[in-house]
């Protein structure tokens, strides 16, 4: 165990009856740093997070938080840890005071340092003046700011954050990306997020983790992530074509050169291709099809085009594919969520 | 842990339920409303023995020119007849011409009985033989039917007794009124219950809804309350603090008991308020019992939020518990009247205990060793369901 470790994992695995939600993974979170899981919807992210925040118990394996074994030494773990969870853990009928004060109340804080604390918080978010107005009355970005600083009232050493921008509006996003880099700048604090957002893992974390399907299939930096492709001679193509067809793009797909083909609307095609010989088989084949190039880029490669290039398949499609409900895990975390990818 | 920390925590989550419920403006007043739409229902449709039947139309056929109000017999008959209608209100008196026509109206709806006097009623009464009188009723509806025969037998039983004790006097003008009464009639009924006062179907009911309401706020309310914390994610916040789950589960429970009391005490309000309902017993054992009543139940309230995971789930399998216990407990309806089997049931249901002792207390003035069995049972069950329910509970918090 190195000691600038503070989150350990070690193979650690979940099943739900049949179906293996987390299998057998394990990495390492160092101190300070801001990790982020990546994956698309019924990955095994929240299932991951939950187990850390000892709200489950593994089916096998391990995971210990500053030494402590998540669920040997559960109220140990507990102290040291916050978490933002993405249903929004805040009582709509409270004031957003009393709130802080009920969740502080259960974690022994002297109650001189918890008003004080609770003070600051709410000033650090900007909800000062509303700290006496019921939380169902704010708005859904004040409400996640409320359901953040709840998650600091212990002064955690670890945070998790599960899906943090999820529905929010994008100015309500950057305050929160914004809020989660200065907590950890300032204070320390180690973060770990889930999001299925490539914008959040890229402009957040420090490494990211991708998994599918219960498994980690690359951890890194979101540069050294971006390498695997631009290493290879691998290329992305953003072609735009008038008169697009379906014919058109499975005649793409058929090419050897061509690692996947995504039609992003009625006119652009979106090409991971590899090989010298890439972009005249595309054209030709597009011209042999009848198709109007009207214009073509060489992109840069982004997170989305990694998971493509690792996985084989889109951060939205496998949400299609996320495993029947009724196997699905029963909690708060990992709840079904229909929404697409941005 | 100390137990003073795991309480602390617990008071503190109690109080948090209590604020949200106190902020919930349509649920507190539905916290009155249902017990009393409860108390009005049920206390209104079931009289008892048909004391609540008002104005049921009867009309009467005279077929006897000699029973016109002038002769003794026609003159007690109307007398009785007005005076037991004067203190009941129960009937209202018309004229019908014919037995015929009584039947005609009845088969319409517009009477609820009938009287005739036959042609020849008077006659033989003066003959020497017993006169006849029909009733006719309304076969429709049993309970109609059955107070009206009632009340008209005790109209012609008095009307005898008057008309005998009359003859009496009259064939021996030395004996006095009452030697004749008594010679006539020689015992008199009376009825004595255990409270003085006559209780009405509300004293019945009164406790047992308070009894069902408190019960049903832990067995219930608690898989309610617990679920629906889960499936908001609420739960997660105290689940992820350093807090014993004990506390959780009690804080939960007191927050359930409180309203459980706070909805008791409001029937019990509404009950001396608006129905007239005396308590006889202690009033302070009126609570002590609702206390008991919620430890028996519980064991039973976790057992269920440990099967539940979600809100509805809670709510539908509260509904399917609720019915067949509401009615096989004698919240509404007294045990005596259904089939053995039910019977049987019941005696398996601790609704049964807490609302016959809380019905002793309350319409008997009974104290606690009148109703030792039913507090020994309550105690019993509370213990043993608890014992069961709180290794489920672990084992469903460390999923």
């Amino acid at each position: 165990m190195s000691s600038d470790n503070i989150i350990e994992v070690n193979n650690l695995t979940k099943t739900f009856g049949k179906f293996t939600a987390i299998d057998d993974i394990s990495f390492a979170v160092k101190k300070g740093e801001i990790f982020g899981l990546l994956g698309p919807n019924g990955a095994g992210k929240s299932t991951t997070l939950r187990m850390l925040s000892t709200l489950s118990h593994p089916t096998k394996g391990t995971a210990t938080i500053g030494g402590y074994d998540t669920s040997k030494n559960d109220m140990q773990v507990r102290q040291l840890i916050g978490i933002v969870s993405e249903k929004m853990i805040i009582y709509n009928r409270l004031t957003a005071k009393e709130n802080l004060h009920f969740f502080g109340s259960l974690f022994n804080i002297p109650k001189d340092t918890l008003n004080k604390r609770i003070d600051e918080l709410l000033e650090l978010v900007k909800l000062t003046k509303w700290k006496d107005n019921q939380v169902g009355t704010f708005s859904t970005g004040m409400r996640q700011r409320m359901n953040v600083v709840r998650a600091l009232l212990n002064m955690p050493q670890v945070l998790f954050l599960d899906e943090p921008t999820l529905g929010l509006d994008p100015q309500s996003s950057v305050e929160i990306r914004d809020f989660i880099k200065k907590l950890n700048q300032e204070n320390g604090t180690t973060v770990v997020l889930t999001t299925h957002m490539m914008v959040d893992a890229d402009l957040l974390c420090d490494r990211i983790a991708i998994i599918d399907h219960g498994k980690i299939i690359a951890l890194d930096t979101s540069t050294n992530l971006k390498k695997i492709i631009s290493g290879a001679d691998t290329m992305i193509i953003k072609l735009e074509i008038a008169n697009l067809n379906p014919d058109m793009i499975t005649a793409i797909r058929a090419l050897k050169c061509v690692d996947s083909a995504t039609q992003e609307n009625s006119t652009s095609l979106h090409v991971i291709v590899h090989g010298e010989e890439a972009f005249d088989s595309i054209v030709d084949i597009i011209r042999k099809k009848g198709g109007k190039i009207s214009s073509m880029a060489n992109l840069q490669p982004s997170l989305e085009d990694v998971f493509l290039h690792i996985t084989g398949h889109e951060v939205r499609d496998s949400a299609d594919q996320k495993i029947p409900l009724e196997q699905g895990p029963k909690h708060g975390f990992g709840a079904p969520k229909r929404r697409g990818v941005r | 842990m100390t137990v003073k920390t795991v309480l602390n925590h617990s008071l503190r989550i109690a109080w948090k339920d209590l604020l949200e419920l106190f902020r919930n403006r349509l649920g507190l007043v539905l916290l009155v409303v249902m017990p009393l739409f409860m108390m009005v229902m049920v206390g209104f449709i079931y009289p008892t023995g048909g004391a609540n039947l008002t104005n049921m139309p009867i009309a009467m056929v005279n077929e006897d020119s000699g029973f016109n109000g002038s002769t003794i017999p026609s003159q007690t008959f109307f007398n009785t007849l007005q005076g037991i209608n004067n203190q009941t209100g129960m009937l209202t008196l018309t004229n019908a011409s014919s037995l015929s026509e009584v039947k005609d109206l009845i088969q319409r709806g517009e009477l609820s009985g009938g009287i005739v006097i036959p042609s020849n009623f008077s006659q033989s009464f003066y003959s020497g033989q017993q006169g006849t009188v029909i009733i006719v009723t309304d076969q429709s509806n049993p309970q109609v039917s059955a107070t009206i025969q009632s009340v008209l037998s005790i109209v012609f039983d008095n009307m005898g007794t008057m008309m005998a004790q009359q003859q009496l006097q009259g064939m021996n003008p030395t004996l006095n009124a009452t030697t004749a009464l008594a010679l006539v009639k020689p015992y008199n009924i009376q009825t004595q219950g255990v409270v003085a006062g006559n209780p009405s179907y509300f004293d019945f009911i009164a406790p047992g809804i308070m009894a069902m309401t408190v019960m049903m706020s832990v067995m219930t309310g608690l898989p309610v309350a617990i679920s629906q914390e889960k499936e908001i994610g609420t739960m997660d916040g105290m689940m992820v603090a350093p807090i014993n789950r004990l506390s959780i589960l009690l804080g939960k429970t007191l927050a359930q008991t409180a309203r459980g009391l706070i909805q008791g005490a409001i029937i019990l309000a509404l009950a001396i308020g608006i129905f007239g309902v005396a308590i006889q017993g202690n009033i302070l054992l009126v609570f002590a019992l609702l206390l008991l009543g919620v430890f028996s139940f519980v064991g039973l309230g976790i057992v269920i939020t440990s099967f539940t995971k979600d809100q509805e789930t809670a709510q539908m399998l509260m509904m399917t518990l609720m019915f067949p216990m509401m009615f096989l407990s004698g919240v509404f309806f007294p045990i005596q009247q259904m089939p053995w089997f039910m019977q049987s049931i019941s005696q398996f249901l601790p609704l049964t205990y807490a609302s016959n002792a809380l019905r002793k207390v309350m319409v008997l003035g009974a104290g606690v060793p009148q109703i030792s069995t039913e507090l020994i049972v309550l105690i019993a069950f509370g213990v043993v369901m608890i014992a069961i329910a709180l290794p489920v509970f672990r084992r469903m918090m460390t999923r």
